[in-house]
């Protein structure tokens, strides 16, 4: 994998996979290291989280530095939570500078789901006008229209949630972030396969006409308490019952096994019914995974 | 309405520490709907202060607690105990607190926290509205402010952490997306969400804001005279 090579494989009509590397709270990088050199050959591209769920860590836009000096292909995760758009802008030249050439853009969680509560969220921009926004430098000029000493070239991603109750609002917001630009989109975690195929229905017409590659989001179920609490305590998240059955079925050592399984099948379905371009697979800290879950999948032969 | 909450009396206290003269000022408005600085609570804090070994020389309730001249005048009617006094205790929001800071050089103690500008639903039940940014948008969202009601003041519609019509910072809270969505519905007006809603120009109004028109008009015409 080599920089840019997220976006040739959107643009090659391949089924895309990604992975997600979620840097360490603290300076021991050993672990993060292992994972991405295990993973940046076998994905399209990886991921680096921000700040992810309002807890504090390394920052996204060294760690997706570092990937593309080991010659990987970062996906730089960037929030509106930290930073007012001066900021924004800043790190987005930054990450030109490092090489970095994709960027999701997201609203970010609050703070006070995190563990800094007593943090000013800042908000100053959305995730649509963070998208608007890489699309301006791309094109040579700021946010106000000064322009650039050399423009960025960004491939530029934002999230939707096809299980978001009620849909309407998700996805007016999702027509918002296809007409400011947008070039790729990654799913919240989907786990109802019938629910996605008709949100990706829904989703065809809304991106009709334009080059839009969606991804479907995977969070590699690890037992059945952790696919209980994601459909109680995650927003946006749905674990259908015979998912929990599936995993129920097995005894608790087995079930991580089982979730890769599942995780395989749900690949190996989206991509045999071309239900979308790709999928985006988390496993949060269990990153030594997803190689196999791609392999179980069929994926690595197509 | 200024939604303010009573600080707690040790706090108070403490910052009254090596100081026993003290006034309490309440406000008739605001904190007096919000019961934490009408006549009732001002008595209260007298007693408690009391109660505390401090000698409260003067309590009062101004009429309108930000009005600066109203609380010079009040302040007049007390003038030998706002001579003597070493502290003045504000029951009242911020404002009011500094309206008293306008009026007088020695130490001056906030005695509520000033939580937010709400609308009053029922006695003693109120609701953030407005957040005053300078450039009321709020007609494109069916009347119903996401700047205020939105946790994050997203201007595009709802975040990943929308649930059930309920917000991710708080699950008794309402999503204000939701409430949108509903209300443009119920008006028929839901086109008005497909286009894209730039972000919010700060600096519309100058931080720390000023307005002061009828001096300026005042001005204006005397040197229109002259």
């Amino acid at each position: 994998m080599i920089v840019g090579a997220y976006r040739d494989a959107c643009a090659d009509g391949k089924f895309v996979i990604s992975g997600e590397i979620g840097p360490p709270k603290g300076v021991k990088a050993e672990t993060m290291l292992h994972h991405i050199d295990m993973l940046k050959d076998k994905v399209d591209g990886l991921n680096v989280t921000d700040n992810q769920s309002a807890v504090m860590r390394m920052g996204s836009l060294a760690v997706s530095g570092e990937i593309v000096r080991r010659g990987g292909d970062p996906i730089f995760q960037t929030t509106c939570r930290d930073r007012n758009r001066l900021g924004l802008q800043s790190d987005l030249l930054s990450a030109a500078f490092l090489g970095i050439t994709n960027v999701l853009c997201l609203t970010g969680d609050h703070p006070v789901i995190g563990d800094h509560k007593q943090a000013k969220g800042v908000f100053d921009f959305d995730s649509v006008h963070l998208i608007q926004c890489c699309k301006k430098m791309n094109a040579g000029a700021d946010w106000e229209g000064n322009e650039l000493d050399g423009a960025t070239d960004f491939f530029v991603g934002a999230v939707v949630t096809p299980e978001a109750d009620p849909i309407e609002p998700q996805m007016y917001k999702f027509a918002r972030k296809v007409e400011a630009g947008v070039d790729f989109f990654q799913t919240q975690a989907v786990y109802d396969m019938d629910n996605f195929r008709r949100f990706m229905e829904q989703a065809r017409e809304i991106t009709a006409g334009t080059k839009v590659k969606i991804m479907a989001g995977l969070v590699v179920l690890t037992g059945l308490g952790m696919a209980k609490y994601m459909n109680r305590a995650v927003p946006g998240i749905f674990v259908p019952d015979s998912l929990l059955e599936e995993l129920g079925s097995v005894e608790k050592e087995e079930q991580l096994r089982k979730g890769m399984e599942i995780a395989a099948r749900h690949i190996r379905f989206l991509r045999e019914n071309k239900v979308c371009d790709g999928v985006h697979i988390m496993a949060i800290g269990r990153e030594e995974i997803v190689p196999e879950i791609i392999a179980m999948s069929g994926a690595s032969d197509a | 309405m200024i939604i303010s909450k009573k600080k707690p009396a040790e706090e108070i206290i403490q910052a009254l520490e090596g100081e026993t003269k003290v006034i309490v000022v309440g406000c008739g408005e605001c904190a007096t709907v919000t019961q934490t600085g009408g006549e009732k609570e001002v008595a209260e804090m007298k007693a408690i202060l009391e109660e505390a070994g401090k000698k409260v020389l003067a309590t009062d309730v101004v009429h309108t607690g930000c009005a600066e001249l109203d609380v010079k005048r009040v302040l007049r009617q007390h003038k030998e105990a706002v001579k003597d006094t070493e502290a003045f205790v504000v029951l009242s929001c911020g404002a009011g607190t500094q309206a008293v800071r306008a009026a007088t050089d020695k130490h001056v103690i906030p005695g509520t926290d000033p939580l937010f500008l709400g609308n009053i639903r029922r006695s003693m039940d109120f609701i953030e509205k407005c957040s005053h940014c300078g450039a009321c948008v709020i007609d494109e969202y069916g009347a119903i402010c996401p700047v205020t009601r939105c946790a994050k003041g997203l201007l595009n519609g709802p975040c990943g952490g929308t649930d059930h019509g309920k917000c991710e910072v708080d699950p008794e809270m309402d999503c204000a997306w939701v409430l949108i969505h509903e209300q443009l519905k119920k008006e028929g007006r839901e086109d008005k969400r497909t286009r894209i809603h730039g972000p919010k120009e700060w600096n519309v109004i100058r931080r720390p804001g000023e307005l002061a028109e009828a001096r300026e008009k005042v001005g204006a015409a005397k040197s229109g005279g002259e």
